[in-house]
């Protein structure tokens, strides 16, 4: 019931009673777009656009760059953790074997975490 | 599917379970995360979570489910309500079997009553539009993710001057309820991870009491696996450096300041009821939401008489324990046997948002059984907090 489902504003119905058709993993359905547009020229404006649906309503824009920022984020942390695990692995084996234990790389620095948007 | 798929990434799962796993260790003593929203609870037995944390972080899963904190004695108002000759009453179908006292909805429609399971509250607003001569009662239940479309439906209605709809309402609100929570079972929590799909219409501040008053993070989460992986992974960052901030993980969806077009309906329709009851949780006072005067017209509970009662839990049910992250679904005695989707006992294993239904469905219980956090952790008995590191050489 609580479930919120990403579909993009595929169609406005009527821009006035801000309604619009919304396509959710090829179901198109009416949607009120009340709590993501404050008139109905931003109705209009917003034809093309993501937004989470719950309950027949859109509750939220999906930021795009903020989805790509987030991967981007997390692809980096698997980057720098690869690397750390190398260096590691490196040390381990100029120490000579079974040297494990206690003395793993300290955890990545979780760098800049988003923080809530500007 | 656009915006799931990305987040489903095996690759960069593994990744992150690696970083936990290493944080855990490093922080090396038993954690308790508690994931509030149903949602949460939902996603991690669906993609196997559970199973895939280090010893020593143990999930908890909260109140965060309407339906599972719908009390007996509010389902047998309803019950009351659809049993009017000349009601149709509309409802989330996962309200259906919800055991009142003597009934649920869904044993109510088998004697005959004119009860029928929408998507949404306007669905229930075009019924009573199509069906005039009748009077149309919508059931009204979630947090404050939900009770914004219900506003927006009871003002639809006023300004179409429909007269045969109105709302059951029990709404409820976040806040209060972590309060609650905190209150009674705070020191065995260490971190949450926070409602994703609430925030995005309360945004973020409502939650620096968690962090100020009581010194606990909590990070606010998408719901696909990576999303609870990352908040999970930040929520430990933030105790290996011992700190507590409102952090938001789920950034394309949840603004700071949250939606103030939604909670502008919400606050415009509905008010604060002096107190609410809970299942399990007992009575909070300011956790429930009511109509304003100005749409008293649309109240089913001005409408109908309503019995009101306040009716105890069967005690064979163990919903409380759960819904406090006291014990674990399959320690309650009933959880499996007596209590099952079909048959429910207790609401925790009706919605597909409940603990229980979770684990039901979903859980690898020999996995988590054989987990030694799972067993030492979750006794029901109050226990100080969990700093004695154990075994610690």
């Amino acid at each position: 019931m609580c479930l919120g489902v990403p579909g993009r504003i595929v169609e406005i119905a009527d821009a006035e009673k801000k309604l619009g058709l919304v396509e959710i993993a090829g179901v198109r359905r009416l949607t009120n777009l009340a709590c993501v547009a404050a008139d109905a020229d931003a109705v209009r404006a917003s034809l093309g656009g993501w937004v989470l649906v719950h309950v027949g309503f859109a509750m939220s824009r999906i930021d795009e760059e903020e989805a790509q920022r987030t991967l981007g984020l997390l692809q980096e942390m698997g980057e720098v953790m690869e690397l750390q695990e190398q260096l590691a692995a490196g040390d381990e084996a100029r120490r000579g074997a079974g040297v494990a234990g206690g003395g793993l790389a300290a955890p990545p620095p979780m760098m800049g975490m988003p923080d809530g948007g500007e | 599917m656009k915006f799931v798929d990305e987040f489903r990434d095996p690759k960069l799962g593994k990744q992150l379970l690696q970083g936990i796993a290493r944080l855990a260790a490093e922080i090396d003593r038993p954690l308790k995360l508690m994931e509030v929203c149903g949602g949460h609870t939902h996603a991690i037995f669906r993609f196997g979570l559970e199973a895939l944390m280090p010893d020593n972080v143990d999930l908890v899963h909260g109140p965060g489910c309407p339906v599972c904190v719908l009390p007996v004695g509010r389902v047998d108002d309803a019950v009351a309500i659809a049993e009017h000759p000349n009601v149709v009453f509309a409802t989330y179908g996962d309200a259906m079997r919800v055991p009142g006292s003597k009934k649920s909805l869904l044993g109510a429609k088998a004697e005959g009553c004119d009860i029928r399971t929408v998507y949404s509250p306007v669905d229930a607003l075009a019924i009573a539009q199509a069906e005039p001569d009748k009077e149309v009662v919508f059931f009204g239940l979630g947090f404050e993710t939900t009770t914004p479309s219900t506003a927006l439906t009871v003002k639809q209605a006023a300004a179409l001057g429909v007269t045969n709809f109105s709302v059951f309402s029990n709404h409820i609100t976040i806040v209060p309820t972590l309060k609650a929570l905190l209150d009674s079972a705070g020191e065995n929590i260490d971190g949450f991870v926070g409602p994703g799909h609430v925030s995005m219409v309360i945004g973020l501040q409502p939650y620096e009491f968690v962090t100020r008053d009581y010194r606990k993070p909590i990070v606010v989460s998408g719901f696909e696996p990576l999303d609870v992986l990352q908040a999970i992974h930040m929520v430990l960052t933030q105790i290996a450096a011992g700190e507590a901030k409102v952090e938001n993980q789920y950034t394309r969806v949840v603004r700071e300041g949250g939606n103030p077009m939604a909670l502008q309906a919400l606050l415009e329709v509905f008010e604060l009821r002096s107190y609410f009851e809970w299942r399990g949780l007992g009575t909070i006072n300011h956790s429930g939401l009511q109509l304003r005067e100005p749409y008293a017209a649309f109240d089913a509970e001005k409408r109908f008489a309503v019995p009101q009662l306040s009716v105890a839990d069967p005690k064979a049910c163990q919903c409380g324990e759960v819904l406090k992250g006291a014990l674990k679904p399959w320690e309650c005695k009933v959880f499996g046997t007596a209590c099952t989707p079909e048959t429910p006992i207790g609401s925790c294993m009706v919605s597909s948002e409940g603990a229980c239904a979770a684990y039901y469905n979903y859980g690898r219980l020999s996995v988590l059984k054989s987990k030694p956090e799972a067993k030492a952790a979750t006794r029901p008995a109050p226990r100080p907090s969990d700093e004695q590191p154990e075994a610690a050489e």
